[in-house]
């Protein structure tokens, strides 16, 4: 069987598109005879263009949702049109992974999630990194459907086709009685300089090896010089160090940066896989059986807590 | 004083920090181990023992499955405070994908009594991460996904959720399903008069045919998905590890240097 007719999930930010919305628009054209995508919020009729060039020919409108949490809305209005669709691309991201739960159980069918590649082997195929990325899992659904795949950041890259604008077309948003009362009241914007954790040429990112939450100020300090991002092993997220929205690794963001550096990170599985695709990893740790040196390129034996002052006293010197 | 019910999701899973392998026949992870209170339902846990305390009354609640009868994780969340567990164990439940999980666990919640559903955002082993919106779905029910703080106000709940630009305030009805990220309270050791409590403390240990769930919907049986292959992902050339003998700082300034960082 081949694959006809795919959606795509798009969510939208005030300058249009998420990248990842973009890198599924990318794979589904590789895959697909058909592609279509559907959004929601006040910005779709003019991310049109965009979602066009980047291969969907009709772009389906949920239209603003006000303050309800998208995911009830969006996945009552993605089954509305489901049908004719043999697959749906979502992104994991917050409202990703809200919309796909959702969709999964209204429609009774599975869904496939951390996938960081696709195949076709009659059907969709699908990768998942294991063990820390050591092994990939391949995948398939066996039933009938519309199959459901949510799909890490940076599993593909972007590339944009020409296609002209795609066609809005407006889609209703079903009346969801009780499961769609969440209801958003007020939103917050948290003060970010430099670049975004997922979207930084450099990551530095710190973990229990330095000792203290103090310490993580090091972290915040070179991320600046570098022009980088900060970020966070799972240790110190779990231990309160820092929020969440730090965190790289299995239950954190996928990050592939030019370059990554580690500070008192040992490695477990959870965090390499969120990091292993960086370019260039350097690692600084006090433990030299340490499974992060096994990704690194530079492996620094030492005491994060002497070398990290160090270098950002070399830095600042420049 | 208002009276406040939490059910609580919880996943007994391998220990994280012990070897893993994947069983030849399914290409599963291999379960049949020891298993451990998954750290991330730690904060759910400690989440609800709070909202109970603040309310000034009412229990908490644990729901799980498993295959093979655990309830070692389940004691540890007992001892910190849990009154009582739901148990679903069943060999019929092995294979059980996310969709087939969610509708044991909505079942199984279905016996409890609850204002509220708590269960981390994804579990440390599996992590799906869609459980608990199937489960409110199957259920019902309104969810907040990725909380960061979560207080009750009379019949509502108030969660900061995490987003991508920060965080959104985000209120709901009760009943409701609530994740929480980990990090967002500390979990209390248990201690030893909690440990001992737990001991005497009651788990319902059901089947699938008592939840009224046929063995078809759940398991391996009702798994809409196979794994086909595993394979060696490609492996990272050797890079040069060096002790640090005070040059280390220079020598990470040298290889930026090198790829033009800085």
């Amino acid at each position: 069987m081949a694959i006809n007719k795919i959606l795509v999930l798009v969510e939208l930010t005030e300058s249009g598109p998420t990248a990842t919305s973009l890198e599924l628009l990318t794979a589904a054209r590789s895959l697909a005879t058909t592609v279509e995508a559907i959004s929601w919020g006040p910005g779709v009729a003019a991310a049109a263009g965009t979602v066009g060039e980047y291969g969907a020919t009709t772009l389906h409108d949920a239209g603003d949702l006000g303050s309800a949490l998208p995911g009830v809305p969006v996945a009552g209005a993605i089954a509305g049109v489901a049908s004719g669709f043999d697959a749906i691309l979502i992104p994991t991201s917050y409202d990703g992974r809200d919309i796909a739960g959702r969709l999964s159980a209204k429609l009774n069918v599975p869904v496939l999630t951390n996938i960081t590649g696709l195949g076709e082997d009659g059907g969709l195929t699908t990768e998942h990194p294991v063990f820390g990325g050591a092994k990939i899992v391949k995948a398939k659904f066996t039933g009938a459907g519309l199959q459901i795949f949510v799909i890490r950041a940076k599993s593909f890259a972007a590339e944009p086709a020409g296609g002209a604008a795609a066609a809005v077309s407006a889609v209703a948003v079903p009346e969801a009685g009780a499961t769609g009362t969440a209801t958003i009241v007020s939103r917050h914007v948290e003060e970010r300089t430099g670049p975004k954790l997922d979207e930084a040429a450099v990551v530095v990112s710190g973990g229990r090896g330095l000792g203290s939450a103090d310490n993580y100020s090091w972290i915040n300090d070179l991320a600046k010089l570098l022009n980088g991002a900060a970020g966070a092993s799972r240790a110190i997220v779990d231990a309160g160090w820092v929020p969440y929205s730090h965190q790289v690794g299995q239950t954190g963001k996928t990050v592939k940066p030019t370059v990554y550096l580690a500070c008192g990170i040992s490695g477990a599985t959870q965090h390499l896989v969120g990091m292993k695709g960086s370019k260039n990893i350097i690692a600084i740790n006090k433990d030299q059986e340490a499974p992060i040196f096994t990704v690194a390129d530079l492996g620094i034996v030492g005491d994060v807590n002497k070398v990290v002052p160090a270098l950002i006293e070399a830095l600042k010197g420049r | 004083m208002g009276n406040m019910n939490v059910t609580v999701c919880v996943k007994q899973i391998p220990d994280p920090a012990a070897p893993q392998s994947l069983e030849p026949s399914t290409n599963t992870l291999d379960r049949s181990g020891k298993l451990i209170l998954d750290d991330s339902d730690a904060y759910g846990v400690e989440m609800a023992l709070q909202l109970v305390d603040k309310a000034g009354g009412g229990e908490v609640t644990l729901v799980s499955m498993a295959p093979n009868g655990e309830v070692a994780g389940l004691r540890t969340a007992l001892a910190m405070g849990a009154a009582k567990a739901v148990l679903v164990s069943d060999d019929a439940l092995k294979g059980s994908d996310a969709l087939g999980t969610a509708k044991v666990l909505a079942a199984a919640i279905k016996r409890t009594e609850f204002d509220l559903v708590l269960a981390a955002t994804e579990s440390s082993d599996g992590y799906t991460g869609t459980v608990p919106v199937q489960i409110a779905e199957l259920l019902g029910l309104p969810s907040i996904t990725f909380a960061k703080s979560v207080t009750i106000d009379g019949s509502t709940v108030k969660v900061d959720r995490q987003t991508e630009a920060g965080y959104d305030e985000v209120t709901a009805p009760l009943p409701a399903v609530v994740t929480v990220t980990a990090g967002v309270v500390e979990p209390r050791y248990p201690s030893f008069k909690g440990i001992m409590a737990a001991k005497s403390k009651p788990v319902d240990q059901v089947t699938v045919a008592d939840l009224g769930l046929s063995a078809g919907e759940v398991g391996a049986a009702g798994s809409g998905q196979t794994i086909f292959a595993v394979t060696d992902a490609e492996a990272r050339a050797a890079g040069e590890i060096v002790v640090d003998e005070g040059d280390g700082a220079q020598r990470i300034v040298s290889f930026l240097e090198g790829l033009k960082v800085i």
